[in-house]
């Protein structure tokens, strides 16, 4: 039997971490997600799992941290919101080049610069592009519910370790300060490092021993060929993820003309946005992403050839429109994809969505 | 009279290679102090006995490719990040030895905030500091640790004060700090003040591995590329301008939690 | 006469010629050699042999760990 409770999306996150068997946490306040730190040091999970946690003094710090503790072949995780997420950019880019698992967790806000504490899609670019320097991926999961807040820690952590590549949870404000019911996970253990070895290999700076060559994290090579064939295995890695990782769930898409495709808190917005234009008699349905990175590239493809159209919901300026447009290239068509987006930390309503799927497409189409 | 070849015997060698030295020729210009330090390292670990439970964190700069000379497991660090890289581990592995390797750019310039406060938790942590005054790998540009007057390719005509602010003292700042508890300034110029060094980073080992707080050994060290000067010339122009601003010897000596210097 | 005997021998391959071991002797046994190796430095050598007592300050401020050092105590 499950344990269910009625929790904030940001304490569930950090219970779900304990309960993962993650090895250690740093952090640096800011909103809206200071409570994963705050449930954090609460819930004290050193005295329980032997789970670390530790305030740093910035995110930049908290980053490196993470970046070390990954190298040592551990369970690390960091959370923040976008101006402290661009902070950790340089880190997370390291942390890539050095290949290493990690999970970081950006609750958005908006933007750009101090921007808003109201939540926001705005940072998309950022994490499914790379969002530092040189040419890297993360992978991405959007979480639309609290329990998926808490389902998606474990699942994270499996995917970076798999892939020895660090995984982002993109949220945002509205999903990390809503309550909601929630079945807990078990508790796993925490890895030992036999047990890393064991599964993922020997690779972490443990300490030296006679039997294996010295372990060297970096993300340095100066020959350029070599330099090359890194770049070369990271873009392999990042098409693996792309044939094995696609994750979306579809809602009324079987028969749907036009398609509303939206993930985290705007996807819950157009799940509304459906039954309401379902009582109108329009065919729409949903088409919600739950990893942004390997973006679901191939059902948007699939879909193109049954509808009329897309409308990409975001909580920005359309950024995962672009995505939706290079998935229906790809798969060899032509559709017509629209956007449609509130910003400043505004949540769109279900009514206003329909409004422009009607003003983009139908009334065009009559 | 003995012959050359009847001393040249196994059983004479009294002075060689470390074995966690790697056997290769290191990238690092004739005469630089990286050298000796390096070899300190490498001779200490194997003489402690600590090869299995160390990890070293490399810096950005000169040192970057530390890695590549002593046989223990690495990590290399973002420019000014090693004593959070090192928090990390050593945090979550708190049976290892963890030290890092850093020079006066990435140590007193950009990674400023984290060695005060990795150094201010008390992180069980070896800190090695190279400072010679200069951005050495960047080819020469002033350092926060560049003396006043000091000509680099950022202050072609000296170091202006009014310009560029005062040489920094870190090792007096972080001796301040109750997390710290060896801090102690050095030198690798002589076979003295090599043998000296060797004491001072052996200590500093010997408190991380009591859990003591961090250890701070800053050596103050010459790039005789980046001044423009012999290695010979260079040990000269240190000890005349490096040593009367940067005065050997220690600092502090104690345990985490006592602020007090005791010098 | 001294009561040791000493011996030095530089890696020639690894010697950057830096010349700081030849500062460092005691008894002037080292010198730069007028020779480069195959990459053009100046490597150190025993121009005095004789007088090395293997003190080992020659080793011990080389940034190259290129000299070994042995010694013998004269019955």
């Amino acid at each position: 039997m499950g344990e269910y409770r009625l929790m904030k999306g940001n304490e569930v996150l950090a219970e779900a971490a304990i309960r993962c068997g993650c090895d250690g946490y740093f952090g640096y306040p800011i909103t809206p997600q200071s409570e994963i730190m705050e449930t954090l040091m609460e819930r004290q999970p050193w005295s329980e799992t032997g789970m670390v946690v530790l305030q740093a003094e910035s995110e930049v710090a908290a980053i490196n941290m993470v970046y070390g503790a990954a190298g040592s072949g551990k369970k690390v995780m960091t959370t923040s919101s976008s101006p402290g997420v661009s902070l950790m950019s340089e880190g997370i880019s390291y942390i890539a080049g050095a290949e290493l698992p990690c999970l970081i967790v950006n609750v958005q806000r908006g933007g750009p610069g101090l921007g808003t504490i109201q939540p926001s899609q705005a940072d998309y670019f950022q994490a499914v592009k790379g969002g530092g320097h040189g040419d890297y991926k993360m992978i991405v999961l959007a979480p639309s519910s609290v329990q998926e807040m808490n389902d998606f820690v474990d699942l994270a952590f499996e995917l970076a370790f798999k892939y020895r590549n660090p995984a982002m949870i993109l949220t945002d404000g509205a999903i990390g300060q809503m309550m909601e019911k929630v079945e807990l996970s078990e508790f796993k253990k925490r890895w030992t490092d036999e047990e890393v070895t064991d599964k993922w290999g020997s690779w972490a700076t443990t300490g030296k021993p006679v039997s294996r060559s010295r372990n060297v994290i970096t993300s340095l090579e100066m020959d350029s060929l070599k330099m090359e064939a890194n770049n070369k295995r990271f873009q392999e890695k990042y098409r693996q993820m792309e044939a094995n990782e696609q994750r979306f769930e579809a809602i009324q898409c079987e028969d749907a003309e036009y398609i509303l495709v939206a993930f985290g808190t705007s996807a819950r917005v157009c799940e509304k946005a459906v039954e309401i234009a379902r009582v109108k008699g329009l065919k729409v349905g949903l088409l919600r992403p739950v990893t942004l990175f390997p973006f679901p590239k191939t059902v948007i493809g699939e879909l193109a050839g049954n509808v009329k159209g897309f409308l990409s919901v975001e909580m920005n300026a359309g950024q995962m429109i672009e995505d939706i447009k290079h998935a229906i290239y790809d798969a060899g068509l032509h559709r017509k994809v629209e956007h449609f987006g509130r910003m400043g930390g505004i949540i769109p309503s279900p009514g206003e969505v329909v409004e422009a799927l009607e003003q983009k497409f139908i009334q065009e189409d009559i | 009279m003995m012959e050359i070849k009847d001393i040249i015997k196994p059983e004479n060698l009294v002075y060689g290679k470390s074995n966690l030295l790697v056997d290769t020729i290191s990238h690092y210009c004739p005469g630089c102090t990286h050298g000796v330090v390096h070899k300190l390292m490498a001779e200490l670990i194997d003489e402690m006995g600590l090869q299995e439970k160390t990890v070293g964190v490399a810096p950005v700069g000169c040192a970057v490719f530390a890695y590549n000379y002593i046989e223990i497991d690495w990590q290399e660090a973002a420019h000014g990040r090693a004593p959070a890289v090192a928090t990390g581990i050593v945090r979550l592995n708190p049976g290892k030895f963890v030290f890092t390797y850093q020079g006066d750019g990435d140590l007193a310039s950009i990674g400023a905030a984290e060695i005060l406060h990795a150094c201010n938790r008390g992180e069980n942590i070896l800190v090695v500091f190279i400072n010679n005054g200069i951005y050495g790998m960047t080819g020469g540009q002033m350092a926060p640790t560049s003396l006043e007057n000091m000509v680099t390719s950022t202050t072609p005509f000296g170091r202006d004060s009014e310009r560029n602010g005062y040489p920094m003292k870190m090792t007096e700042l972080v001796a301040q700090l109750p997390g710290t508890s060896y801090v102690t300034r050095q030198s690798a110029q002589t076979a003295a003040t090599v043998r000296k060094c060797k004491r001072a980073l052996k200590k500093g080992i010997q408190n991380v591995l009591e859990k003591k707080g961090t250890s701070f050994v800053e050596v103050v060290s010459t790039c005789n590329s980046g001044w423009k000067m012999t290695p010979v010339q260079a040990n000269k122009w240190m000890e005349e301008n490096m040593f009367p601003y940067y005065p050997l010897g220690d600092l502090k000596d104690s345990k985490k939690g006592e602020s007090v210097s005791k010098n | 006469m001294a009561k040791v005997r000493g011996a030095v021998v530089v890696a020639k391959e690894g010697c950057k010629g830096c010349g700081l071991c030849v500062e460092a002797c005691p008894e002037c046994v080292l010198s730069l050699n007028r020779e480069v190796n195959s990459r053009g430095y100046h490597y150190s050598y025993m121009e005095n042999p004789e007088a090395c007592i293997g003190c080992a300050n020659c080793g011990v401020v080389c940034p190259d760990t290129c000299i070994e050092i042995y010694r013998v105590r004269l019955q």
